[in-house]
């Protein structure tokens, strides 16, 4: 069987391309360069929305990227079933582009926080988190300043409900999310953002002091291999 | 009306406010010598920025020179001073460039914009050596921690840093945070960038070739740090610098992101003869700078600058600081190629001229010539001072007043809780949490290490892999250096290569930023002087070339100097990344050891800084074949696989390096001590390190040290909750971690 292929998107100020890349090449899939100017996809099996500043993060975090030519292609494909994720400022513009509900706001600390955090597993029925055991505990590097999920009381609970929420802050909510939400999932359960960054933390000699990210990249692999 | 070359010629009395821009008559005079008539007021724009202090070394340079002429052999170095940074090979066909540079007055002025374009300034400088910059750390001093101006500067200059570096995409991986009363009106902002090129493709600040075309590309120009260069950088605050503000320039990351991935990309096409990146003085340095190194002549109209401001007078554009842009060389073939990749990742490019063969920088404005001059008398002519010396008249009765007449502690317990809370020991990560430090996946160590690690291999897409990897470290201490400026900068370049040496990593080479008071005092130029009459010497004694650096004087308030503080920053290469060293008391049952000498040295230590105030007597010695021995057990012993962790001592002494070592890792350690327990604990004697071997690895590891001649110790071993120091104290690791991690939230919120 070929490698799986994922895509990885770059606009202009993505910073975590790259990184991206390697964790997908890490776990034997090959990872395809995907243009913010293109109206390709390249025929991919699945995308990554890496973190980063696209477009300097001016206006508001991801509201420019969710316009690029792209995501004219990418939103549909979405819609249809393709497995996409977006770390950090990829789970912004997921939010922008109305992929997935609520937005990412200011910290509440005001702060721009780094570190390595703890965080649950809330929901294994998803494209990306099928690896790992329900509630499990794992460590990811965060590095944002706006990753404050909020949204209504009424779209919170449907979260909640639908059994939505993917990942949750553990050990201490770094930026003041609602309900310690770190990632969620569409209704679907291919589309899910989050703000830690999975590809920060899959080589023991660099990056976060775990390789604990390695699990949403063979998730997506599994994911494909059985579609 | 335009001031033209003719006007010029035609009116030679009309008085020019040379003095307003920082020029001295005698400067003055000299120009109108060199063009033979007074200069326009373009042409005087540009002298006047370019004779700056800061750009053009006039007060230093006779100093610098030393860094040349000590400087030991080396086979590493590429690329030496006077180039926009040094170039060092690295092996296996990767060369690293790297250097640090002060953004200190205008970060006082606007800690924001001010600290956030230091970190700009200095990456472009790294990109202009065809280098991808991969990493930057910031060294930074404030005032008295709990002084009210403080909590002005210091959130809003790690905001800066952070805004600009974090959207940059460049991890940022050490530097220090230190405080001290004698910075209060003078913040020392100094930033790093280090980058990495294929040893054959350095790129070049010249403009060769008649006929190839000058482009201009990056942020358009606006009225942003006019005056930066030769007002703000080189005059002394008094009570206006208020008005200052709009002088300070503003970044935007963005731009600068977009810059460096297009940047690689001309580089990787060959569409570029030579680059330089537009920082202090703009226009004026970049195409002086361009025509002097080239075949010497240029032509440029700049009517064609691209503005932000359309209202902007010539001269304006001339000593424009706008951020982001930068300045290429590129054959006439190769512009439809250039242009295409500059709008790839939407950075506007214009043509603005070309080069010539006739020797002279000729600028046109509305069809009128406004500057006519010969690029050299600009760029590398600038006036050259000897600036006179002499020791300051209290410096003996500074020296004499040593720490022997203060009261020892009876309490070792609570003066390692003291010290571990007080600002400069205290935990750094309110800082450094608002820093990334892991973009670009290729982090091996960061802070609080001793030095920050970063691998090679990935760095560049295509090229071979390499196990290689370097390794930075930025040090200084000003109170060191206000007793002793010949030792203390020898003790910043001894610690900064022992905090590389302990990683694993062999020190290559320094780049260093020179932060003094003003030039003009004689006691501020001995201490400048001495200082680097000290570093020179020590570079070669430990075999490490200066490559590049950066002075900063003026940073005093009134006639009060800042304590002279050379920072100096050392680079070395690990051979197998994998062979790191990490920091601290890793895991249980390890061997604790001290390697190197302590003698009662306290001199300039945290200890007589916090316990009693005092700043007095000689700094530690500064034993730099000691340094050097300790280096080379250090390295070896990495690479052999003997040592599972190690940190090296200095401020706080053996005591600070003992519960840092605990923190690292959450394991605790009983040790004892064999001499006098409050001078065990806090000497702060040089050359010393504390590392952690695995028992069946000792005895290797002690006849290694025996060889080098390095005194080593047994202490004990780790393991356990608490830091026990036989008969002396026991604290728990909690308890340690509490109080180190409390201090700087407690004042910065």
């Amino acid at each position: 069987m070929s490698a799986a292929r994922v895509g990885v998107v770059t606009f202009p100020g993505t910073l975590d391309d790259q990184d991206a890349a390697r964790a997908v090449r890490l776990v034997g899939a090959q990872a395809v360069p995907l243009w913010h100017a293109d109206h390709d996809l390249k025929g991919v099996d699945a995308v990554f929305l890496p973190g980063g500043f696209s477009y300097g993060d001016y206006l508001r975090c991801g509201a420019i990227s969710r316009f690029a030519p792209l995501m004219d292609e990418l939103v549909p494909a979405a819609r249809a079933g393709l497995p996409v994720i977006g770390t950090c400022n990829g789970f912004q513009i997921l939010c922008e582009a109305h992929l997935l509900p609520g937005a990412l706001t200011r910290n509440a600390s005001l702060h721009y926080v780094c570190r390595d955090q703890r965080v649950r597993i809330e929901q294994t029925a998803t494209a990306w988190t099928n690896s790992f055991e329900q509630g499990q505990e794992i460590v990811l590097p965060i590095k944002h300043g706006e990753g404050r999920y909020v949204a209504s009381e009424d779209t919170l609970a449907a979260l909640e409900a639908g059994g939505h929420v993917v990942v949750r802050y553990a050990g201490g909510n770094p930026n003041g999310s609602l309900n310690d939400i770190a990632g969620i999932r569409n209704e679907a359960g291919n589309v899910v953002g989050l703000m830690p960054h999975p590809e920060h933390a899959v080589e023991e000699l660099v990056g976060a002091p775990s390789t604990d990210g390695l699990g949403f990249f063979t998730s997506i692999l599994k994911n494909l291999v059985n579609a | 009306m335009t001031d033209s070359v003719k006007r010029a010629a035609e009116t030679p009395d009309e008085p020019m406010p040379f003095a307003e821009l920082g020029m001295k008559q005698d400067e003055y005079d000299r120009v109108k010598e060199i063009l033979g008539r007074r200069p326009t007021g373009s042409e005087l724009a540009i002298y006047s920025v370019m004779w700056s202090e800061h750009c053009s070394y006039k007060s230093s340079k006779v100093h610098l020179k030393q860094f040349a002429t000590k400087a030991p052999k080396s086979e590493a170095l590429l690329v030496g001073m006077g180039e926009n940074a040094g170039v060092v090979d690295i092996g296996d066909g990767w060369a690293a460039t790297f250097k640090i540079e002060s953004h200190n007055h205008p970060s006082y002025v606007e800690p924001h914009q001010g600290a956030a374009t230091g970190v700009g300034g200095i990456v472009r400088d790294i990109m202009s050596m065809g280098a991808r910059p991969i990493a930057v750390m910031d060294a930074l001093r404030f005032g008295a921690a709990d002084a009210v101006d403080t909590r002005r500067v210091l959130p809003g200059v790690v905001e800066g840093i952070s805004s600009y570096g974090n959207c940059l995409g460049l991890p940022n991986i050490g530097g220090e945070v230190a405080f001290d009363p004698c910075y209060i009106g003078n913040p020392l902002v100094n930033a790093l960038c280090v980058g990495l090129l294929r040893k054959d493709q350095i790129k070049l600040a010249t403009a060769p070739g008649p006929g190839n075309k000058v482009v201009l590309f990056g942020a358009s120009t606006g009225p942003d740090g006019i005056g930066g260069a030769s007002v703000l950088a080189s005059a002394t605050f008094e009570d206006e610098s208020q008005a200052k503000r709009p002088a300070v320039q503003v970044g935007d990351p963005f731009m600068e992101k977009l810059l460096i991935e297009c940047c690689l990309e001309l580089y990787a096409a060959d569409v570029v003869v030579g680059i330089q990146d537009l920082g202090a003085a703009g226009v004026s340095c970049a195409t002086t700078e361009l025509a002097a190194k080239g075949t010497g002549g240029m032509k440029v109209d700049l009517n064609l600058v691209p503005l932000r401001d359309p209202s902007l007078r010539p001269e304006e554009i001339l000593m424009s600081e706008s951020q982001e842009r930068m300045m290429a060389v590129v054959r006439p073939d190769d512009i439809p190629a250039f242009m295409a990749i500059c709008e790839k990742w939407d950075v506007p490019a214009t043509v603005i001229g070309e080069v010539t063969d006739t020797g002279r920088l000729v600028m046109t404005w509305d069809g009128e010539t406004i500057v006519d001059i010969p690029p050299g008398t600009a760029a590398d002519e600038g006036p050259v001072y000897e600036r006179p010396f002499h020791e300051p008249a209290g410096q003996t009765a500074l020296n004499a007043d040593t720490p022997d007449r203060l009261e020892r502690p009876t309490d070792l317990r609570e003066t390692l809780l003291k010290l571990l809370a007080s600002p400069n020991l205290a935990s750094k990560e309110w800082v450094t949490s608002q820093y990334d430090r892991y973009v670009r996946s290729n982090t091996v160590l960061a802070q609080p290490a001793d030095a920050g690690m970063v691998r090679i291999s990935e760095v560049m897409a295509g090229a071979e892999p390499t196990t290689r990897g370097i390794a930075l470290s930025t040090d200084g201490n000003g109170r060191y250096a206000k007793l002793d400026p010949y030792a203390g900068a020898q003790l910043a370049l001894a610690e900064a290569y022992r905090n590389v040496a302990v990683t694993g990593a062999k020190p290559l080479a320094v780049t260093n930023c020179l932060n003094f008071g003003s030039p003009e005092d004689p006691e501020v130029m001995w201490q400048f002087a001495e200082a680097v009459r000290g570093l020179a010497d020590a570079c070669r004694a430990l075999g490490v070339p200066v490559t590049g650096g950066n002075v900063s004087f003026y940073n005093q308030t009134g006639s009060t100097a800042i304590h002279p503080t050379p920072v100096v920053g050392v680079l070395g290469v690990i051979e197998d990344v994998a062979k790191r060293v990490p920091s601290g008391f890793v895991a249980e049952g390890l061997r604790v050891v001290l390697l190197g000498d302590t003698r009662e040295e306290f001199g300039g230590s945290e200890w007589a800084h916090v316990a009693h105030h005092h700043l007095g007597g000689l700094p530690p010695q500064a034993v730099l074949e000691a340094e050097q021995a300790l280096g080379t057990v250090l390295v070896e012993a990495a690479r052999r696989g003997l040592l599972e962790g190690s940190h090296d001592l200095s401020d706080g002494g053996l005591a600070i390096a003992l519960a840092e070592s605990c923190l690292a890792s959450g394991v605790g350690a009983r040790v004892e001590l064999s001499g006098d327990a409050f001078t065990d604990l806090f000497s702060e004697s040089a050359s010393r390190a504390l590392v952690v071997v695995r028992p069946e690895a000792y005895d290797e590891f002690a006849s290694l040290c025996g060889r080098h001649e390095v005194p080593c110790y047994g202490l004990g071993v780790t393991g356990g909750a608490s830091l026990v120091v036989e008969g002396v104290f026991e604290v728990s690791v909690e308890e340690l971690r509490e109080t180190h991690s409390a201090a700087l939230p407690a004042l910065f919120g």
